[in-house]
């Protein structure tokens, strides 16, 4: 029996929050392709940032079931129908997760910190003039601002601080999002990466990349010298080839 | 809001310096029932503010939780543990507000679901 994921038709919808779509998808994607790893990492608190209807959260609490009976969740959203709506999705597939209507994950930062095993984030992340970001009313589903960074460069410290020594975080990016300086900049901060799904679609290059802590990777101004690379910075050198490969593909369109 | 929820969160005003734990005010209060997992539960166990806890708990009815912080041997105890579960997991606050403990701000609870939105002079 395949695994479980949210139905479309018991997802809840509201005006003023954001549909499932081909990025949702492809996050859940990316959590089914890695449902075995996922199973065996054991995770304990499980976190979503920006749960819009609920369709990731509740598939990731069905993709777990009751293998992870350790398995608790939190879910955030800026918009408050966005929480109300999360909450009736769960509810309809009879699953549950602790639900915050908050600026990222305002308010858990302090207590939380270090303890969450599971991230998974699908950010606004269309470029945007800034003064779209964070505004009431749809369009902060998806505003990112210039880049469409604004609200990534911020989610992404707050995740470095509540991911636990084993967390991980699945995260989606625009190929305008410039994935892989991101992924140059969490390697700074002592993450692996690692690209999970890579889809491209009549209008947009989608990219989930899961991040974890490595330990064989030095932490800024740590630079390892010379010629010799390590098996991080190995990993590095493919994902680049990946991501621009992906790129020039696109260009190519 | 489980009482697990209410232990991670803190008041995010700007300058707010003791902003846990957050006082609650209590109109609607729900159970609803969870499988019994002592691993988490013990794992928890070390990250919960007892204090916190204790003094939520009771707010919300339930007052079966020691003030003090019990002995590891006790922690080990399943008649220690179903309380603590119960307390951590299955007691909701389904309608009321969260209180600044330094500012008196009150965070809404509507459906469950806090609001910690802040205005913009707070952040
Ligand atoms: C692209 S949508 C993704 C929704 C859902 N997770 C999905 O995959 O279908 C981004 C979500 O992030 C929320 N969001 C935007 N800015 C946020 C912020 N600063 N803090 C929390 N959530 C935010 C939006 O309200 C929206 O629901």
């Amino acid at each position: 029996m395949p695994p479980r994921i949210a139905q479309i038709r018991l997802v809840s919808s509201h005006p003023q929050v954001y549909a499932p779509c081909d990025d949702s998808f492809a996050l859940v994607d990316a959590l089914l392709a890695d449902r075995t790893k996922l199973l065996d990492h054991h995770p304990s608190i499980c976190m979503e940032i920006g749960s819009g209807s609920g369709y990731v959260i509740t598939s990731l609490a069905l993709i777990l079931g009751s293998e992870s009976k350790n398995a608790h969740y939190f879910a955030t959203d800026l918009n408050p129908h966005a929480t109300e709506v999360t909450r009736q999705t769960l509810e309809a597939h009879g699953v549950h997760a602790e639900l915050l209507t908050t600026n990222i994950a305002s308010g858990l930062e302090k207590r939380l910190s270090g303890m969450v095993d599971l991230m998974v984030i699908n950010p606004p992340y269309v470029p945007t003039p800034e003064d779209e970001v964070g505004s009431s009313g749809l369009s902060s589903a998806w505003a990112g601002g210039e880049n469409g960074r604004s609200v990534i460069d911020k989610i992404l410290p707050v995740a470095d601080n509540l991911l636990s020594e084993k967390g991980w975080l699945y995260m989606l990016f625009l190929a305008d999002n410039d994935p892989l300086q991101i992924c140059l900049q969490m390697r700074d901060k002592g993450f692996g990466a690692k690209i999970i799904v890579q889809r491209s679609t009549e209008e947009e290059t989608l990219h989930v990349i899961k991040f974890w802590r490595d330990p064989d990777i030095q932490i800024e101004g740590n630079e390892a010298v010379s010629g010799g690379k390590t098996a991080p910075q190995r990993g590095f050198d493919f994902l680049r080839s990946q991501i621009s490969r992906l790129s020039f593909r696109e260009t190519r369109q | 809001m489980r009482l697990l929820t209410h232990n991670m969160l803190a008041s995010n005003i700007k300058g707010v310096t003791n902003g846990f734990p957050l006082r609650i005010e209590p109109e609607k209060i729900i159970e609803k029932p969870v499988d019994f997992n002592p691993d988490f539960l013990k794992n928890m166990f070390s990250k919960i503010d007892w204090k916190a806890l204790a003094d939520a708990s009771k707010i919300m009815g339930y007052a079966e939780l020691p003030d003090e912080v019990p002995e590891q041997t006790v922690v080990e105890s399943d008649e220690f543990l179903r309380k603590f579960h119960h307390a951590l997991l299955e007691v909701h606050l389904e309608e009321g507000a969260l209180v600044c403990p330094e500012t008196g701000r009150r965070f809404p609870v509507n459906k469950g679901i806090p609001n910690m939105l802040l205005h913009e002079d707070e952040v």
